[in-house]
């Protein structure tokens, strides 16, 4: 019994697939190559070219006053500017505007084939995903530092003004650590174990109602669960929505920091 | 703890292997991974939200810079939960 714990266990009669099975795509070509194409590759590539799409149609011929499709981009550009670039940066963080909106959308169109029937995978559940935008955010805001600041970048980071000398025995380990580890690794783990819990909460609820479907009198309980797992499914979408804008938030108050390292 | 490490001795006793051993140490210690993780988060995120919303009350005019606020404040306090997810799925299936 205890073996099983790797190949998924079963508890009363209620058999929960192994992480492997939920989480781990078969690869359509390219098997054990780095070109290997699975379910994961194919929801990036179209979390870049929807985004991508819609923003070329609604550009091609903008008209000055905007409706239907540009009325609905230009809308989401005002949002990430009034709630993500000018509360994270300021007046001067007008330029990171167009990173910021690719790495909204880049992560949200990802976030939201987690509800999306028949694909019912988040793309950014897997490590690779979060890592990379986590290391764009990262080699983004210390060149932005660097670009402004120069080297005082670094020795404001590291050495805050204001203290006093013999803390910076404390300090300095501290900031290091905070500001050039903790940053980016936080920054992937949070989206990570954000889509990766809610994935595997849908498919608990799932695999819950499934086997209640066939289970005899027990089946009652359905009445419970099932209205739970499409209020579940309801919240992911919210979860997607909100991880997608808390990481370009972060990336711009990040940024921010980078251009005022003062302060 | 001396809940903890009474399970953990348990599961211990009755398993042969030492490899299933280690497994069953592990599924023991990973829902109290997680459980421990959540405690202050809970209590941080249930703080932090209580303190934005009397805020927003008192100020309706600054609600959306407090919601922004609120939200990066989450995300700080969230990420200590989260790595005890992390850890839980570790232990559990690595």
């Amino acid at each position: 019994m205890l073996g099983s714990l790797l190949t998924g266990s079963t508890i009363f009669g209620l058999e929960f697939p192994p992480i492997g099975d939920i989480v781990k795509w078969p690869a359509a070509f390219g098997e054990d190559t780095p070109f290997a194409f699975n379910k994961i590759a194919l929801i990036s590539i179209i979390a870049l070219i929807v985004p991508a799409t819609l923003f070329l149609l609604a550009g091609r011929n903008a008209k000055l006053v905007p409706k239907g499709l540009q009325n609905v981009v230009e809308t989401s550009i005002d949002f990430i500017e009034k709630q993500v670039v000018l509360p994270g940066i300021g007046v001067e963080g007008m330029r990171y505007l167009p990173m910021l909106i690719s790495m909204f959308f880049f992560i949200w169109i990802g976030n939201l084939f987690e509800v999306i029937p028949t694909a019912h995978m988040p793309a950014n559940a897997r490590m690779a995903n979060p890592l990379v935008l986590a290391l764009t955010a990262w080699v983004m805001f210390i060149g932005v530092g660097v670009k402004h600041n120069g080297m005082k970048y670094f020795k404001d980071a590291l050495f805050p003004p204001g203290v006093p000398k013999a803390l910076y025995l404390l300090v300095t380990p501290i900031e290091f650590l905070s500001t050039f580890l903790i940053r980016p690794f936080s920054l992937a783990v949070r989206l990570f174990a954000n889509m990766l819990a809610g994935h595997i909460l849908l498919v608990t609820f799932s695999v819950l109602c499934i086997t209640l479907w066939s289970a005899s009198f027990l089946a009652g309980v359905l009445v419970l669960s099932f209205p739970m797992l499409v209020a579940f499914t309801g919240f992911e979408f919210m979860v997607a929505f909100l991880q997608a804008f808390i990481f370009s938030l972060l990336t711009a108050v990040y940024i921010g920091g980078a251009l005022h390292p003062s302060h | 703890m001396s809940a903890l490490t009474h399970a953990v001795n348990t599961v211990l006793q009755q398993a042969e292997d030492p490899a299933d051993a280690k497994a069953a140490a592990a599924a023991t210690s990973a829902g109290f991974a997680y459980g421990l993780a959540a405690i202050g988060p809970g209590i941080g995120i249930g703080y932090l939200v209580g303190q934005a919303v009397q805020a927003m009350a008192r100020q309706p005019e600054s609600a959306g810079q407090v919601q922004t606020t609120m939200f990066l404040g989450i995300a700080f306090t969230e990420a200590l939960a989260l790595i005890g997810f992390v850890v839980f799925i570790l232990l559990k299936f690595v």
